[in-house]
């Protein structure tokens, strides 16, 4: 062993440089190693399946888009050829759950298993410093689950496009791009949700202390703020357009709300009350209603107009910037205040 | 230089305090023992001092006067937290490596002969090791990193005889061949009786007694540290006396 001296003690903290944040590159990969390959087999047999199953389903689809004129015989077997391409993971709800297994397994125990076994004692007091020590992991794993689910998002936006045709002849379920369960699947909105359950579970790690009651709290927490966001606040983001003629809504564009009116006040929303039908269409034709069937033309013929609120497919991408900002920033304020705990916390 | 200097030092937890009023002055170069039962506030002094836990009233200052938690303190003092807390799913290799990352000074030389010497395989898991060996593991990691302060807490309250033995052999040559200043809690006395050279008795969060072990046994008439510290403790704790 080599003999120490005591005269000079570390330096001034002002002399003394931080150790340089790449440290923490092989530290948070020794660590999480398990974590982030489960990420990537259970991803790349998604992408995998998707590849697989998406392949046929573009190759059908371009061939029946391109097939002219529409209305021909051959065009008609190119449609029906699509009939049955979908699949269980096509209307999204399966692949929904997706980002918050991602966010919450990575996430949670940064924080959450370092305070469980009582490891915290020896990251804390190393010389990396402790604010720094959980900003570096905690970027970093972000860094690294976002990009990951950024390029398997790609591949989701890829896959679903043939879904989302305003050409509504095709034989697949046609389905507007803002449908609750696809559109945080496409764009950025699939990377920028991992990332929100990631800071979701790391902060929640910080504050229980024990890795799976945090990971039971991000869920709930994550479903919580994804309803909220798919039922209530991404029709906010811009106003919607309305429009009194139903047939000058697009295809595929997002039915906000529709209501009707009468004399310039509104008269009812969806369904006309019994007090309505019976004064003016006693006996209507059968149809679940709208302008053209059901009570629906009966009304109009009596001065009734249907009125649409709707988003259309146009603004896409606007709303995934939105959603996908307000994410980020969400999900930085998240990080950024389990940091401030991880400084402040007393043994 | 003093290695830890405390005034007016409190920390409390709710409404209770787990240290009061704590003065004191622990000079560089010496194994300092802080001794007391359970509950004394040993460990409450120990993460003050590492930086751990910020304080409620007073100041701690470590390694002549930096503020305890500073990169310049975390720099230049190795703790062991009780139950010695290792990364149970890493390798031995791995915990070198980590260490490695997260300090200035780390001797990898030092580390791996002393592994050796201890028959510990760096491929074993941490978690894997015996008792005595994740505490002799934790130990190397801290001197590896070449601290002018070492701090331990309860470091053989959970290990047998030999382990113990071993664990404060270990310490021993480091504090004497490499000048290494200690600072370790104990309510273990007999352990503390070769080793100690500077005392700090604690009970229920006050610091009742501190100074080189030699004067305080010569000022107090008492032929060894047990019986020093089971007489003063007895006499300032109620509870033990009835």
């Amino acid at each position: 062993m080599t003999a120490l001296t005591l005269t000079r003690p570390g330096g001034d903290d002002a002399r003394l440089r931080p150790l340089p944040w790449r440290r923490m590159a092989g530290v948070t990969w020794r660590q999480h190693r398990i974590a982030l390959a489960g990420v990537a087999v259970l991803l790349s047999a998604l992408a995998a399946y998707l590849w697989i199953a998406g392949l046929p389903l573009h190759h059908a689809y371009d061939a029946a888009v391109a097939c002219h004129p529409a209305s021909s015989a051959a065009c008609q077997g190119l449609d029906s050829a699509l009939d049955g391409m979908d699949n269980f993971l096509s209307n999204g709800f399966l692949l929904q759950v997706l980002p918050v297994v991602i966010g919450a397994f990575v996430g949670a125990p940064v924080l959450a298993r370092e305070l469980e076994t009582g490891t915290f004692r020896f990251a804390w007091t190393q010389g990396f410093g402790r604010w720094r020590w959980a900003l570096a992991k905690l970027v970093l794993l972000a860094v690294v689950v976002t990009a990951a689910a950024g390029a398997f998002g790609a591949l989701l936006t890829w896959y679903y496009q043939p879904f989302l045709s305003d050409q509504s002849y095709l034989g697949l379920p046609k389905t507007t791009p803002f449908a609750p369960a696809l559109f945080d699947l496409r764009g950025v909105g699939f990377p920028a949700w991992t990332l929100a359950a990631f800071a979701i579970a790391a902060l929640a790690g910080m504050l229980i202390r024990r890795v799976v009651p945090a990971i039971a709290t991000a869920l709930v927490v994550y479903a919580g703020l994804a309803v909220a966001t798919g039922g209530f606040l991404r029709a906010r983001y811009l106003a919607p357009l309305l429009t009194a003629n139903f047939s000058n809504v697009p295809g595929n564009a997002w039915i906000v709300s529709q209501w009707w009116i009468k004399d310039g006040r509104v008269a009812f929303g969806d369904y006309p009350p019994a007090s309505i039908l019976n004064q003016f269409c006693p006996a209507p034709p059968a149809g679940k209603g709208g302008p053209s069937e059901g009570w629906g033309p009966c009304l109009v013929q009596h001065g009734y107009t249907m009125v649409t609120s709707y988003q259309p497919t146009s603004r896409f991408w606007t709303f995934q910037w939105i959603e996908g900002g307000w994410l980020l920033a969400l999900s930085a304020l998240l990080i950024g205040a389990t940091i401030w705990l991880v400084q402040r916390r007393a043994a | 230089m003093n290695v830890v200097e405390a005034s007016g030092l409190g920390k409390r937890y709710g409404r209770t305090w787990a240290l009061r009023e704590c003065t004191l002055e622990i000079p560089a170069g010496r194994v300092a023992a802080l001794v007391g039962p359970n509950g004394a506030g040993k460990t409450t002094l120990l993460n003050l001092a590492v930086g751990l836990t910020a304080p409620s009233a007073g100041a701690v200052a470590v390694l002549g006067g930096r503020r305890a938690g500073s990169p310049a303190a975390l720099d230049g003092i190795a703790f062991v937290a009780q139950d010695t807390p290792l990364y149970k799913n890493l390798s031995v290799a791995d915990m070198i490596s980590v260490t490695r990352s997260l300090n200035r000074r780390f001797d990898q030389p030092y580390a791996r002969a002393r592994l050796e010497e201890l028959g510990i395989a760096p491929k074993r898991k941490a978690g894997k090791l015996s008792g005595g060996q994740q505490a002799q593991l934790a130990l190397t990691l801290a001197l590896a990193r070449r601290p002018w302060l070492l701090v331990l807490d309860e470091p053989v309250a959970a290990l047998d005889p030999v382990a113990r033995h071993d664990f404060m052999a270990t310490v021993l040559a480091a504090a004497s061949a490499d000048g290494v200043s200690v600072l370790l809690s104990s309510h273990v006395l007999t352990e503390l009786e070769r080793v100690a050279g500077y005392l700090v008795l604690m009970s229920r969060g006050r610091v009742q007694l501190a100074g080189e072990v030699d004067n305080l046994l010569a000022a107090h008439g008492q032929a060894s540290l047990e019986e020093l510290a089971l007489h003063y403790l007895r006499e300032t704790t109620p509870e033990v006396t009835r």
